[in-house]
């Protein structure tokens, strides 16, 4: 299939991560953007902050003084109507943790990206998962790219989520620390008015009927429709303004699916079905499940075995939020033994991947075995000597039936 | 529009506006009964500086063209306005006596 614009007709360009979603919010018609410079994420702010700098952008930057603030004003800013930007890592999205939950309650249709780095202590600027997990029941739709390509198309494709009526909901576009944020790639992007066209132009809120105005307005600070947004709730309606998020929430497996198609057929590239990214798993025996950047070493070393006749796949998550769990049902359901690599680690419990795919698992008849792999804290690199490892595991596993240890850590140093 | 807004029935999740909207107004929360202390004006000892208008949280105390009085509806109590009159004008006075 050719693409709507084909690639002599994308722009070419060597860049890295980080630049790859500068570059995508600086298409995508950002009203406002309020940032706070963090390692991996700081190219992100300094990059967009050069765009502002010379012109090209009419967008608001808001430099501010934390990240707690960052959060505050693009709320601010997307509760007047505006379509906003952040971008953070690590301590920083820690910072702006109480207001995230804020963010997604109010339906506030932000792009956030995050530069995945390790929480301290110890201090670490590398990439793990921790940051991306500590946010996981904040009400955010969550996306893991898998390179710099993706984290561009991502972006894009995340202010079409977030602002789809049926959504509108604030959207976390994930990219691995370092690994993504600070390689050069080269990445095709599209011309400004092809983005701009994708996106139906700039924000138009929704509109809502409201009481006491006896109209339908939309849902913005606007002094011709005085609202209040978010004020005082108790017992009586709290539970009532929160059930309509778990319904949004269920909305968005179907947006992500339909954003990358539209996707598809106007720059020629997808993931998967755009939830998850499966590779060989149609008929494997053994599958190891993972996010982000990994997934490439992962399907390297699936592709190595599957030559010497190894009956092994791959099933990337995309989606991490909402969990794709009928899909990973579908996908798993006869295969004998699933490894789940988590980067990240709910101490006291497994890999948050590991709880959620087992979820999905839950009540098949003769489930698949799973093991769950922590891999690359802090940044360790994950070799594929340690990915083949893990598989050579797996199929011990499906050899014996025996499971043994359920929660293994990879790569790390005993004695 | 305040008629408007005291709606009766509770809503269910269905019907209320989108995005932690309430769909009444807050003047429909009475926030008075929270009060513990009630500040009291000696109209005697008053110079309208305004001061207690302009420093009230709840913008609970009103100007009626010709002096400032308190609105005990949404007045919490905070004591903000004894505190900043500078004759001493306000006395905060337990409730109920
Ligand atoms: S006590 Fe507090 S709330 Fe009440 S009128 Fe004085 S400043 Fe306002
Ligand atoms: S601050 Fe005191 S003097 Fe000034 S208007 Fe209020 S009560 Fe009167």
């Amino acid at each position: 299939m050719i693409p709507k614009v084909p690639l002599d007709k994308q722009i070419k360009k060597a860049v890295n991560g980080d630049e790859a979603t500068a570059y995508a919010a600086k298409q995508s018609l950002v009203d406002v953007v309020a940032a706070y410079p963090i390692t991996p994420q700081t190219i992100i702010v300094e990059k967009f902050s050069e765009f502002v700098a010379n012109g090209e952008v009419y967008t608001e930057f808001v430099p501010v003084e934390s990240e707690h603030s960052a959060m505050s004003a693009v709320i601010g800013a997307a509760a007047a109507g505006a379509r906003a930007f952040t971008a953070t890592a690590s301590q920083g999205l820690a910072l702006m943790l109480e207001n995230l939950y804020i963010a997604s309650a109010l339906r506030l249709p932000l792009v956030l990206v995050v530069a995945n780095r390790a929480l301290s202590a110890p201090i670490n600027i590398h990439c793990d998962h921790s940051d991306a997990m500590m946010m996981r029941d904040a009400g955010w739709v969550q996306i893991f790219a898998e390179n710099t390509q993706e984290a561009y198309d991502t972006t894009i494709q995340a202010f079409k989520i977030a602002e789809d009526p049926e959504v509108q909901l604030p959207v976390a576009v994930n990219l691995d620390g370092f690994i993504l944020s600070h390689t050069l790639e080269d990445i095709y992007m599209l011309p400004d008015e092809e983005v701009q066209k994708f996106l139906g132009g700039y924000r138009k809120p929704v509109k809502t009927y409201v009481d006491y105005l006896g109209k339908e307005v939309e849902v913005k600070l606007d002094p011709s429709n005085p609202i209040s947004i978010g004020p005082l709730d108790l017992y009586d309606y709290y539970f009532e303004h929160k059930v309509p998020q778990a319904v949004a929430m269920e909305k968005v497996k179907e947006v992500v699916k339909r954003v990358n198609e539209e996707w598809f057929e106007l720059s020629g590239r997808k993931y998967g079905d755009g939830v998850i990214d499966a590779w060989g798993v149609e008929d494997a025996d053994v599958v190891v499940a993972v996010l982000g950047s990994t997934s490439g070493t992962v399907r390297y070393v699936a592709k190595e075995l599957r030559k010497e006749g190894k009956k092994v796949g791959v099933l990337r998550i995309r989606l991490f939020r909402p969990f794709p769990f009928d899909e990973v049902r579908d996908l798993l359901k006869e295969v004998k033994v699933v490894g789940v690599m988590d980067r990240a680690l709910s101490f006291g419990s497994f890999g948050p991947s590991f709880l959620e795919i087992s979820t999905a698992l839950q009540g098949i008849r003769n489930s698949p075995l799973m093991v769950n792999y922590i891999y690359g804290l802090g940044g360790r690199d994950v070799p594929p000597s340690h990915v083949k490892q893990v598989f050579n595991e797996l199929e011990e596993i499906m050899k014996s039936g025996e499971v043994g240890k359920r929660l293994r850590f990879l790569g790390v140093r005993e004695r | 529009m305040g008629d408007k807004s005291s709606v009766k029935e509770p809503r269910g999740w269905k019907s209320l506006p989108l995005g932690a909207l309430p769909y009444r107004l807050s003047l429909d929360y009475k926030t008075g009964d929270w009060r513990a202390l009630k500040p009291v004006i000696d109209y005697g000892k008053c110079v309208n500086c305004m001061l207690c208008w302009l420093y009230c949280p709840d913008s609970a105390i009103l100007w009626d063209g010709k002096k400032v009085f308190m609105n005990y509806d949404y007045c919490k109590g905070c004591g903000i306005c004894s505190d900043v009159c500078p004759t001493k004008a306000i006395k905060m006075v337990p409730e109920g006596e």
